[in-house]
């Protein structure tokens, strides 16, 4: 069992929702134990002081990364439909999104 | 409407960014007009390991746009993502920009009945659009839906105004004004009907002198500026009615209906909101310099309003005139062109002015919805028009004529001169022939004569008709009464 009592079934039920994942109860618990385990590794992190440090979104000093408008070759649309579970002509079938 | 609540309406615009390539990739943004999946790659597919690199020509038209609406350029721009899962959304997650939006307070002057008014612009920022969803039922029943992935990655800006407006006519005037804006600096096509310009509309209702904002409704993706307001006016007397009654407003999203005209619910699950927004790691932030913004404010020569207030001073004309003559770049370049053609001719600046604009705004448009027709299917060049606006101010043709010769020169591109020749549309000025005929006409109808030597003002209609009838249409009524009463008067 892990430590980290913050993270609760019912926030893993929520993100599971979230990014449309179906998941049974045991599957919740599995799931709660192993991201606290992650969690509480990363939580390790929390030890460094970071109160003099900016925060940022990269660890690399890369700035400002532009391309010309020009426009190129796309995938042949046989290859865009290659993974599609299903289409339909040139379009990509799914399930009903209003049911 | 009963005045007891204040509305308070704030409007979110997406317009696609009128670029040559995708947003993140080298996709060309052409999607209208091509087949389906057919400007697709791996980075707009959300395939795992690709880069996307972001589009300078976007940045730029946003920071213009930005500028255009009086905004302040943030010094530096990041991306973030935004997560929700949706099939038209090919990565589980959107590029937007959350804290740091390439542009913030703006603002845009509306005017309604003579009232100037200032609705703020919170912010301007860049995103991806996403791709289109078409949902079939079959006649047995089932259902799916179809995705077409080449509009995921078209750049798309969205502008965010402050809750300032006050009625569905505010709301309309600001989107309008929005609208003309974007247009005139290329920033996007801003089709409506083509979904490059949409809007999302936010309407509360709050007691009268109480500043705490009412529990929101949002209406989304509006297609025409008519739906937008039919679709507020809706929203605002469905509210009030069920505040009358002691009723709560949910906060909930709902769709407008053309059809009843009325919003409806929108019965899809609601994320709650729940976008975990995080840095896009993949894209590094960008640096907008100070150089860089003035460099793109000085490639915005004139916009709408100002163009609007130009056209009202110089060449006298209304404001309604000159507002619909600016809301086509093509017609308005067209009329400038002719106008100081006009001039060189000799011609009379402001009536030159007037002549033309009432021919471009009444009879071009109603060629144009007669014919099914678009303004670049037409051809005719400036100098052709002055032509025929010299032929108008001399009485050559007559206001009938004119029409005439003006519809076959934008159908045909030949000279007016050539036109009225081939028609037989020629204006009889020439005092001469006109004197011969009306001497003629008045020997043959003596009764009316002497109505009108009785006082029977009405008779010279008779006999001017009589002299059309004889010159089939083409005397100019104006010499014409002239040269009648004159004989009348001689005999």
């Amino acid at each position: 069992m892990s430590n980290n009592d913050d993270l609760t079934s019912d926030a893993i039920r929520h993100l599971a929702s979230l990014t449309r994942i179906s998941m049974s109860d045991d599957e919740v618990e599995k799931m709660r134990d192993e991201m606290s385990n992650i969690l509480d590794n990363i939580a390790v992190l929390n030890e460094i002081d970071t109160d003099s440090v900016e925060p940022t979104g990269h660890s690399v000093d890369l700035k400002s990364v532009l391309r010309d408008d020009v426009s190129g070759d796309s995938l042949s649309t046989e290859d865009v439909l290659m993974n599609a579970p299903n289409s339909d002509e040139d379009l990509i079938k799914i399930k009903p999104v209003f049911e | 409407m009963n005045n007891k609540y204040e509305t308070v309406i704030g409007l979110e615009v997406h317009s696609q960014l009128l670029t040559n390539s995708k947003m993140f990739c080298g996709c060309g943004s052409d999607y209208q007009k091509a087949e389906p999946n057919s400007r697709v790659c791996p980075v707009c597919m959300g395939m795992p390991g690709v880069l996307p690199v972001v589009n300078r020509k976007a940045v730029e038209l946003i920071i213009k746009t930005g500028l255009a609406i009086g905004c302040s350029i943030n010094g530096e721009t990041k991306f973030d993502r935004k997560n929700y899962s949706y099939p038209d959304l090919m990565k589980g997650y959107q590029i937007s920009q959350f804290d740091l939006p390439v542009a913030i307070n703006g603002n845009l002057n509306i005017s309604l009945n003579g009232n100037e008014k200032t609705i703020g612009v919170t912010r301007v920022h860049l995103e991806e659009d996403v791709a289109r969803l078409i949902h079939k039922n079959e006649p047995n029943g089932t259902s799916h839906s179809l995705i077409d992935i080449n509009r995921a990655g078209v750049p798309l800006m969205e502008i965010v105004s402050e809750p300032d407006m006050r009625s569905p006519e505010e709301a309309n005037e600001y989107l309008i004004q929005l609208h003309s804006i974007v247009r005139s600096i290329k920033a996007s096509t801003a089709n409506m009907e083509e979904g490059s310009f949409r809007c999302d509309a936010n309407i509360s209702m709050r007691l009268k002198g109480t500043t705490e904002l009412g529990t929101k409704v949002e209406i989304k993706n509006v297609n025409s500026f008519r739906s937008v307001f039919r679709a507020l006016q809706f929203e605002q007397n469905r509210q009030i009615n069920l505040l009358e009654i002691g009723e709560q407003i949910i906060q909930e999203t709902r769709g407008w209906s053309d059809e009843s005209e009325k919003t409806v619910s929108q019965r899809i699950k609601e994320f709650a909101a729940d976008y975990r927004y995080f840095p896009e790691p993949d894209l590094p932030p960008i640096i907008i310099s100070k150089q860089w913004v003035d460099q793109i404010k000085s490639t915005i020569t004139e916009l709408p309003a100002e163009k609007i207030q130009r056209f009202i001073k110089s060449f006298q004309l209304s404001e309604y005139d000159s507002s619909l003559l600016i809301s086509n770049d093509i017609i308005a370049t067209f009329f400038e062109d002719t106008v100081n053609e006009c001039k060189n001719l000799g011609l009379n600046y402001e009536s030159s002015a007037k002549t033309c604009a009432n021919l471009l705004n009444v009879d071009l448009s109603r060629i144009l919805n007669e014919k099914q027709l678009q303004i670049s299917d037409l051809n005719t060049d400036y100098g052709d028009f002055s032509i025929l606006i010299k032929m108008i101010s001399e009485d050559t043709l007559n206001s009938t004529m004119a029409k005439t010769v003006f519809e076959n020169m934008l159908l045909l591109g030949k000279s007016p001169i050539e036109i009225a020749d081939n028609l037989g549309l020629t204006q009889i000025s020439d005092t001469d022939s006109l004197e011969q005929i009306i001497s003629e006409i008045l020997s043959q109808n003596s009764p009316a004569v002497q109505d009108y030597l009785e006082g029977k003002e009405t008779a010279i209609r008779f006999l001017i008709g009589q002299v059309m009838k004889e010159t089939k249409g083409k005397a100019n009524p104006k010499i014409a009464t002239e040269i009648i009463i004159s004989q009348i008067k001689k005999s």
